[in-house]
């Protein structure tokens, strides 16, 4: 048996077992990288992070987890009552229907769609409504603001990143994301397309909330964003999304882009090794992540937006029009990456240059004393 | 209570049928940006600030009224509770501006030790700024814990000379407390090291960062001029290029014999702000040094000092370069063992009262980081 049949011959029975499967998983697997996250942030700050309960701190995840069930769910006398009852359930269940395409190995899934690609992020986009819904109905301003903070942001950063992925369906030829991965057999797309993989990495950091785009749940800001009114079970149904929403990109953006289970070598090692290559590839995403995070200051958001549709937007549209020309026109491969690695040269070039203008030292703006006229010395 | 005058509005729409309702925002007192109980209520208009209005005494405790019912030495013990992120120096402030009342005089190697200590001191707030500022920037705590290490190392050393890490009282009228420990100067040229290498870390995380610069450039630039109006002083007026520094334009204690430069900024934006501070930083490490090369032996307090100190009909201002600007202290006495009056100049309050021009028309986000730049200290602002 392939994990392509069905198990016990029925569909619906078959679908019922995989997503229970998937879900279990995930949920312990969240658990798990919060602390997973909070070690390695703490290692980033000279820290030691949890090391209190359990050996090491392993069973902090599980206190936390009993913590927030037990904690009372507290409904602010301002708030919408339905609005913000419902809003946490808005938010994750996008997550977990994206969840249900992502392909971990080959044919294991939930189910793989034609359209997988298509379908991710149609869904994922979904999940602002939840959001926006908790900024509204919480009757808090700092909430309000996250909330629209947020709304902007997410659909704005939404067409860089559609712009990205298109350009990688292009060459690949399919939407099914089973597809994409197995042409991955020989080189993974970043090689080809360096540049979109530079701009989705971007635009999925604004999508997830996190450093530097961290501008809807800003904490030095406007004290926590949208969720700043929930606590116990509905607060961590938000954190619960935020982590499988994190786990969902990663899963996606390495078939995609880092060859998923195909790559090195996995249809040819089977099933355990595929599995094995999408967790490492997986962990090494987050970990990309939250690297950036704790090391970047956050953005403003005008500068923000700018970035969006600036910088990102025409070179991602660049990109686009040049895969067309070079696949309509039937030129070699190589050159998909010649001028997605001129554009990704082009991005980071921006930036440096930008930054090269910057004081390199600090003692360049250390004048010695001296009389000033006009002053009070 | 009054207002304040309605200032120019930031953005309204041409067509008056979309102009949207400026909304109040309550920052503070309890507010993880506002660095203790301060609060601001901001009136927004979408992302944009229209009007800020700063409210204060939450931390109102009393010193001044408080100096003049207790004597003397007593009175010591309140005032390193004003700047609390600079205990030693705020002590030596208030022991100045007795001393120079009273004419007891300090032996020089109590001289050469308050200095290493207020420098400390100003290192130690310093970093409490860089890391406070990093995370209101953003920076998720990362710049925070780093200067925290460096804090931690200082209030050790502080605990292992005085006995005590945040408010020592151990600087007395005419000297200090006791002497040091032993192995004071490998420990403090230990400690030198250390600092430099935090300043190394916080610099390379921060000032390189494009982020950072991107956020911090050319946001709320001051004008001297308007610094000087405003009674702005420390590194927020040093940050507009004056290079008004008490140490050098009225040396007091031993800051006459030793070498430093005063780090100005040019256009007194945010980064030129926390430039300031990181180069005076390295300014003090500098002076520490020096210190230490030149301090002299014998006592470390005044032998012929009374059990009681009376003071008969006299009054001075004494100003001292506080951490975040000019620390005056105005002392008066009508005879007896208790000041007939204490004023504390605190720059903390004089450079909040820039607070409202600089935050209009700027962004939510950006209010935020100019109340981080102004570096205020709650305990100082609210007396």
């Amino acid at each position: 048996m392939t994990f392509g049949d069905p198990f016990f011959g029925y569909s619906w029975l078959d679908a019922i077992i995989r997503v229970v499967i998937v879900v279990l998983v995930m949920t312990v697997f969240v658990m798990y990288w919060t602390y997973g996250e909070r070690k390695l942030v703490a290692r980033m700050q000279m820290r030691l992070g949890p090391m209190r309960t359990g050996p090491y701190g392993l069973l902090q995840a599980i206190a936390d987890s009993l913590k927030l069930i037990a904690k009372e769910d507290i409904r602010p006398a301002a708030a919408d009552r339905w609005v913000f009852e419902f809003a946490p359930y808005l938010t994750f269940i996008p997550v977990l229907m994206v969840l249900a395409v992502l392909p971990f190995a080959q044919d294991w899934g939930v189910r793989n769609l034609s359209m997988g690609l298509f379908y991710v992020f149609a869904v994922l986009g979904l999940n602002i409504v939840g959001i926006m819904m908790a900024g509204l109905g919480s009757g808090n301003k700092f909430a309000l603001l996250g909330g629209v903070r947020a709304a902007g942001q997410m659909v704005s950063y939404e067409i860089p990143l559609v712009m990205s992925l298109l350009s990688v369906a292009m060459i690949a030829g399919t939407l099914d994301l089973d597809a994409i991965a197995a042409m991955q057999h020989y080189r993974p797309f970043i090689l080809l397309q360096p540049l979109a993989f530079l701009i989705f990495f971007t635009a999925m950091l604004s999508e997830l909330h996190r450093a530097p785009f961290d501008i809807p749940v800003a904490e030095s800001e406007i004290s926590g964003g949208y969720f700043v009114e929930y606590s116990g079970i509905r607060w961590s149904m938000f954190q619960l999304t935020e982590y499988a929403s994190m786990i969902a990109w990663s899963v996606f953006g390495s078939v995609i882009f880092l060859g998923g289970w195909e790559y090195p070598k996995g249809g040819d090692w089977g099933w355990g090794w595929q599995l094995t290559l999408t967790l490492i590839k997986s962990v090494v995403w987050i970990a990309a992540i939250i690297w950036v995070r704790t090391t970047v200051p956050r953005l403003r958001i005008d500068q923000l937006m700018a970035f969006c549709w600036k910088v990102l937007l025409p070179l991602a549209l660049v990109q686009l029009l040049m895969n067309g020309f070079i696949l309509v026109y039937d030129w070699p491969q190589e050159l998909l990456f010649v001028t997605s690695g001129l554009g990704a040269a082009l991005l980071v070039g921006i930036i440096i240059a930008r930054a090269i203008r910057r004081p390199k030292k600090t003692s360049g703006l250390v004048g010695t004393y001296r009389q000033v006229q006009g002053t009070p010395v | 209570m009054t207002r304040w005058p309605e200032p120019a509005l930031v953005s309204k729409l041409e067509d008056p049928s979309l102009n949207t309702v400026d909304m109040t925002v309550n920052i503070g007192p309890q507010h993880p940006a506002t660095h203790g109980v301060f609060r601001m209520v901001l009136t927004i208009d979408g992302e944009m600030v229209v009007d800020c209005e700063p409210y204060i005494g939450y931390l109102h405790r009393g010193l001044e009224k408080l100096s003049e019912n207790n004597d003397y030495r007593q009175a010591m013990g309140y005032w390193d509770r004003t700047d609390y992120l600079a205990g030693m120096a705020c002590e030596a402030a208030y022991c100045y501006a007795v001393e120079k009342i009273s004419g007891v005089t300090v032996p020089e190697r109590a001289e050469y030790i308050r200095v290493i200590m207020a420098e400390l001191s100003r290192i130690n707030s310093h970093f409490m700024f860089l890391g406070a500022f990093g995370a209101d920037v953003g920076s998720f705590g990362t710049s925070f814990v780093y200067a925290w290490r460096e804090r931690e190392r200082i209030y050790d050393f502080f605990e292992e000379v005085a006995g005590d890490r945040m408010f020592p009282t151990y600087i007395k009228i005419g000297g200090v407390a006791m002497d040091l420990p032993d192995n004071f100067e490998s420990r403090v040229r230990w400690l030198l090291g250390s600092i430099n290498q935090g300043l190394e870390d916080l610099d390379g995380l921060l000032t390189g960062n494009e982020i950072f610069v991107e956020r911090c450039r050319d946001l709320a630039p001051m004008t001297a001029e308007r610094a000087i109006a405003l009674g702005i002083t420390g590194p927020v007026l040093r940050a507009t290029g004056i290079p008004w520094d008490i140490r050098k334009a009225e040396p007091y204690g031993v800051y006459d014999r030793l070498k430093f430069d005063i780090p100005v900024g040019r256009q007194g934006d945010i980064f030129d702000r926390f430039f300031v501070r990181l180069s005076e930083m390295y300014q003090s490490t500098r002076i520490i040094e020096q210190c230490l090369d030149q301090m002299p032996g014998g006592l470390v307090l005044n032998p012929d000092l009374p059990k009681t100190l009376r003071i008969d009909n006299a009054e001075a201002y004494f100003r001292y370069e506080g951490t975040k600007g000019e620390y005056g202290v105005y002392a008066m006495a009508r005879g007896g063992n208790k000041p007939y009056r204490m004023k504390l100049r605190s720059p903390s309050f004089c450079n909040l009262s820039a607070l409202r021009e600089m935050v209009v028309g700027t962004y939510v986000a950006d209010a935020i980081i100019i109340l981080g730049s102004l570096d205020i200290v709650l305990g100082e602002v609210d007396k």
